[in-house]
């Protein structure tokens, strides 16, 4: 299918486009397959204004005819030229930027519309933008991705006496959303796998996603066991776990479900571990929403942040009303449990909710984060997204085809990663000397997640990936932020590592409102910009060799 | 706490005398179910003493006697007789005493001590850094806010300083040198005075000399239903004319339309906008002093629950109405702001009688306008300068000595708050940082100084400057910790202009949950900030100390 059989109208002159920190300027308006681009007709240094329709998640349009008006209203009124009609386009996009584009000429404004309708939901993957992105100074023969699970394993030598690498989801068959290979006790051999995942929904058997060193005890991760309405058992899932803990006489399993909610799951085939079959686990459960929950208190949370209006209980009735602080807080205090009975208690953990696509990654990765000083550099951290979310299987592709603007039905949306990327800023701003990335970084995922010129969070799992040829023909975004000149940009000025485990307090007023996510595009951020580089700034002053400044002042 | 270190460095150490002392004791932590500490209490003329016997490191907690706002006993429990205490700067301390009789003691002693009942028995009285008497007095001479009109430019072709309040005869309330514009008659200033409640007549707050528009503080008049004053309505007339850039001038009445209309029945009120020439009248409705007081302690209780989840915090904070009191304080300054920086024109501001809200609005109007008050050095002027000299009521609204509970509010801590929030909204705007701010709130309650002592600069005069030193000289030398590493000067005179929306208004973590450790971020970048600062300070210190030497020895 070719583009342009979606673009009715490629070039409009004389479009004014307004949009948050600029005046509004007049230029050209242009329609391509993938973006829209803007250029400013007088100022030729500027660089074109460049939009991805991908990142359009809403789009209203207003037409009015100024000749039907100018009957109507101006009694004297010649004023007006003839027959002059004119069109408001609002586009509200998923990074939540809202910008508008007044568009001379009634047809004009309707066919540019319809093409940005049209062309921004394309879902066929192949012809998302990625494919066609062609930087000078990435190449499609780099690695595709940061490390793969074996790579991964080999650098774990403390874990080779217990765990292996199996591959016996190589062809996907026994898990369709897991990579074709994941780390498993040395104990138990492909077979006992395969049995153990049809026990598992979606064939998410359990895998190690963490090894704590001090207390060689283990975070793994899975689906739900689908012992159903008559308590189905499994040996082989049973004995998978009983390798887990080995020897110690405690494991926890922590189901992001309420116990209610686990219970009723059994009716439609799922359920959880019951105690007398899963010896030495005991279940504790933690109710984290997902969903569409949880994408309607985004949209809540949106909403809220927009209002204008200058009542302070309003503005704190909604923001309780969205809901959002709670699920922060409920994400952050669940992990901080998993990281507590690794690291204070020394027992292993099973996180999991239904699928093991959402909930359980989100709860895995934070506490990761709280436990694993390697997680908290920016290599690390971006690693530790592609392991525990793009080959873990998160189905970016549905969770992330619309945000908080869209008025289409929803379907899969849900901002799990969005969630995840704000408890990492909180986290950051209890512990900011902690990380060593910077809030940049996060605002920049969260950005990319939605819409992006790379492949990296296209496609639900692995084997979508394999099939469509991301790797072979997108480039990678977690690569691209490693170059040196963005890696700059991304790191933290004040980064000190620290082994210890960095312990969050989810006491609700030490959790806030992420202004620089939900608030970027507002006159608010630049002030947080502006000191984000005055403080890159002292601190590299502070770093440089002493005797350059005297020579200066010597000189 | 803070002036625990003066103590043990020895510096007075006659004025430790141990009252009684009390082993065993425990303190509670009061979110967590954390072990509690076991320790000796001390009791002294001036502090309560914990060191904690159960850990290795000597820990001290020093409570002030003047900063306990509440000692509550509670019911036997197992471990002993609770003994809850709760201060003025939010430090909250559940002691448990092992016998009841101790506990009975101790009780009584500190209702005794933390408000006693004449001025002369406050700590300032008894605080003697072992200065010499010559320092001391210069030390009152460290600010002077006479030298502020001088720095505003004063005297000026429109206004000059009078000393007809030189002995508090004009207003007894009132500083002794008052700002009135050039062309006001003597008996315009003596008939404005006598037509305004207490005799606070209008006078000059701020000049902003890029405009010309003033900033003018009053009391309301005693028009009752239809009194009118001519002399009155010169004087409004005179400030005014003293501005060439604007043809009207604005009159602000602080207080909600119906409190200023309930006075009138008591023959005051507001004016009336027939009988003045070219003023535009204007409500703005910051509530009174009865309404903040039971709003803070709503405010409190939300920060006493125990584990509270998200929703009832933010449900709680929006029904304490506190931030809501805030944003109506913060409107009402940047009203003043833009009045004066935007439309050039003068205001003359009032509630009723013109030492609470007023001293607010019109201090915040000058941060937003100037500068200079954005420095160490500038808001210790501004608060010599708006509250302390025209006759803020800290005595009785701080409830320093056995008095009219029902004449305490916490007006200042507002003032303070507001501050803060526009250090959030501009953290590179403001030279001093969140510890400047608590450290001068912290003064204010625990009259170690005679700054805040008395109602007014009469009262001041007569005793505090013969027998008590200036917290200001104190500050100044520490001021090394109250700088912000961000401050960027280049802001220059630049006027603030910040958002009012209802987002950016936040709880203020670290006033309210300042002894609560656990909640803050665990990391502060400002601590980070200094340090390295301080260490590339002493490294080029070092370096060209070595370079002189080396230079010496070779040459």
């Amino acid at each position: 299918m070719e583009f342009s059989e979606h673009i009715k109208t490629a070039n409009v002159e004389d479009v004014v486009l307004r949009r948050p920190f600029y005046q509004p300027t007049k230029g050209t308006l242009c329609v391509t397959g993938h973006h829209l681009i803007f250029s400013n007709r007088g100022g030729d240094s500027a660089r074109p204004f460049l939009l991805l329709l991908r990142n359009i998640d809403a789009i209203e349009k207003s037409v009015e005819n100024l000749l039907g008006y100018s009957r109507l209203f101006s009694s004297t009124g010649q004023s007006q030229r003839p027959s002059v009609s004119s069109g408001t386009i609002t586009l509200k996009c998923k990074d939540l930027c809202v910008l508008q584009l007044d568009i001379p000429g009634m047809e004009e404004c309707l066919n540019i519309a319809s093409s940005i309708e049209s062309l921004s939901s394309l879902e066929t993957v192949s012809e998302m933008y990625p494919f066609f992105y062609r930087p000078p100074f990435l190449s499609l023969q780099d690695q595709w991705g940061l490390s793969s699970t074996e790579q991964h394993y080999a650098q774990m030598k403390e874990i080779h006496d217990g765990w292996r690498v199996s591959q016996v989801n190589r062809d996907y068959s026994v898990s369709p959303s897991y990579p074709p290979a994941v780390i498993v006790p040395h104990s138990i051999d492909d077979e006992t796998l395969v049995k153990a995942a049809r026990f598992r929904q979606g064939g998410r058997f359990p895998v190690l996603c963490y090894y704590h060193r001090e207390t060689g005890t283990v975070i793994m991760r899975s689906s739900q066991p689908l012992s159903g309405a008559n308590r189905k058992r499994c040996r082989e899932d049973e004995l998978l776990l009983q390798a887990v803990i080995d020897g110690s006489e405690l494991g926890y399993i922590i189901d992001t479900r309420s116990s209610q909610q686990a219970q009723q799951a059994r009716m439609t085939g799922g359920g959880f571990e019951s105690k007398s079959c899963y010896r030495g686990w005991k279940r504790l459960h933690r109710q984290l929403e997902k969903g569409k929950v949880l994408q309607e208190s985004l949209i809540k949370l949106v909403e809220a942040c927009g209002d204008q209006s200058h009542s302070v209980d309003r503005w704190l009735s909604k923001l309780e009303n969205s809901k959002w602080l709670s699920h922060v807080q409920t994400a952050l205090s669940t992990a901080g449990l998993v990281a507590e009975c690794v690291e204070r208690d020394g027992h292993s953990v099973l996180v999991h909710g239904s699928e093991g696509t959402d909930t359980s990654l989100l709860v895995s990765s934070l506490a990761q984060l709280i436990l694993d000083p390697d997680s908290r550099t920016l290599a690390g951290f971006l690693g530790l997204l592609e392991r525990e979310w793009v080959q873990a299987g998160h189905p970016f592709q549905q969770r992330c085809a619309h945000s908080a603007y869209s008025h289409v039905r929803l379907r899969h949306e849900a901002p799990v990663f969005v969630l995840l990327l704000d408890c990492v800023w909180q986290l950051a701003r209890q512990f900011p000397l902690a990380m060593g990335f910077s809030e940049p970084l996060l605002l920049r995922l969260a950005k990319e997640v939605y819409a992006s010129d790379y492949g990296t969070f296209l496609c639900n799992s692995d084997q979508e990936r394999c099939v469509t040829g991301v790797k072979e023909r997108t480039h990678c975004l977690f690569q691209s932020l490693l170059r040196a000149n963005e890696r700059q940009h991304y790191s933290n000025p004040l980064y000190e590592r620290t082994e210890l485990a960095i312990w969050p307090s989810i006491q609700p007023p030490s959790l806030q409102l992420w202004k620089g996510l939900f608030l970027q595009w507002t006159d608010d951020a630049l002030h947080l910009v502006e000191a984000q580089k005055v403080i890159q700034n002292l601190v590299s002053q502070c770093h440089r060799p002493l005797n350059e400044k005297v020579e200066n002042t010597d000189g | 706490m803070y002036h625990g270190h003066n103590i043990r460095e020895g510096r007075w150490f006659t004025v430790v005398v141990i009252l009684n002392h009390i082993t065993e004791v425990q303190l509670l932590d009061r979110y967590t179910a954390k072990k509690p500490a076991i320790g000796t209490l001390y009791l002294t003329a001036t502090h309560l003493i914990f060191v904690e016997t159960s850990c290795n490191t000597r820990k001290e907690t020093w409570i002030i006697h003047h900063h306990i706002a509440t000692v509550e006993k509670l019911p036997l429990t197992g471990t002993g007789y609770p003994l809850n205490i709760s201060c003025k700067n939010f430090h909250v301390v559940h002691f448990v005493i092992p016998s009841e009789r101790y506990c009975q003691d101790v009780y009584h002693s500190l209702l005794r001590l933390s408000q006693p009942a004449k001025l002369e028995d406050l700590f300032a009285f008894l605080y003697n850094p072992k200065q010499d008497e010559d320092d001391r007095r210069n030390g009152w001479g460290f600010i002077d806010s006479a030298m502020d009109f001088k720095r505003m430019g004063l005297p000026n072709e429109f206004w000059e300083l009078t000393d007809l309040n030189k002995n508090y005869e004009l207003c007894s309330t009132y500083h002794s040198e008052l700002g009135i514009p050039k062309t006001a008659r003597k008996d315009t200033v003596l008939g404005s005075a006598k037509f305004r409640s207490r005799g606070r007549l209008p006078t000059l707050s701020y000049y902003h000399k890029e405009s010309n528009g003033a900033i003018c503080r009053c009391s309301q008049p005693l028009s009752g239903i239809s009194a009118r004053c001519l002399e009155d309505e010169e004087m409004l007339q005179a400030i005014s004319r003293a501005n060439p850039n604007s043809t009207f001038m604005y009159v602000v009445d602080t207080r909600p339309k119906l409190n200023a209309m309930a006075n009138r029945a008591a023959g005051k009120g507001y004016e009336n906008a027939d009988n003045y020439s070219n003023i535009r009248f204007q409500f703005v409705g910051i509530e009174n002093i009865h309404v903040m007081r039971n709003s803070l302690q709503k405010l409190l209780e939300v920060c006493a629950m125990k584990s509270p989840t998200m929703s009832d915090y933010l449900t709680g904070l929006e029904n304490s109405g506190w931030l809501r009191h805030i944003k109506a304080v913060m409107d009402a300054g940047v009203f003043l702001a833009k009045a004066v920086a935007d439309e050039k024109a003068s205001v003359l501001v009032h509630c009723s009688d013109g030492w609470d809200r007023t001293a607010q609005v019109c201090s915040l109007a000058s941060i937003l306008l100037d500068n200079f008050y954005r420095t160490i050095k500038g808001l210790m002027v501004l608060i010599e300068k708006e509250w302390i000299s025209m006759g803020h009521k800290f005595t009785q609204r701080c409830g320093h000595v056995d008095g009219d509970p029902k004449e305490v509010s916490p007006v200042f801590t507002q003032f303070l708050e507001c501050v803060w929030n526009l250090m959030e909204q501009y953290p590179c705007g403001f030279e001093y940082n969140e510890k400047y701010l608590l450290e001068i709130h912290n003064h204010v309650y625990s009259c170690q100084f005679g700054n805040f002592i008395g109602n007014c600069q009469r009262e001041r005069e007569e005793m505090l400057k013969e027998k008590t030193f200036s917290v200001w000289p104190f500050l100044w030398e520490n001021r090394q910790q109250y700088i912000n590493p961000l401050y960027k000067c280049s802001l220059g005179r630049e006027v603030l202009r910040p958002s009012t929306l209802p987002l950016n208004f936040k709880f203020w973590c670290g006033m309210y949950n300042h002894f609560d450790k656990g909640m803050q971020p665990k990391q502060s970048i400002l601590d980070h900030l200094l340090t390295i600062i301080q260490k590339r300070v002493e490294g080029e210190k070092k370096m060209t100390d070595f370079q002189r030497v080396s230079r010496y020895r070779f040459v």
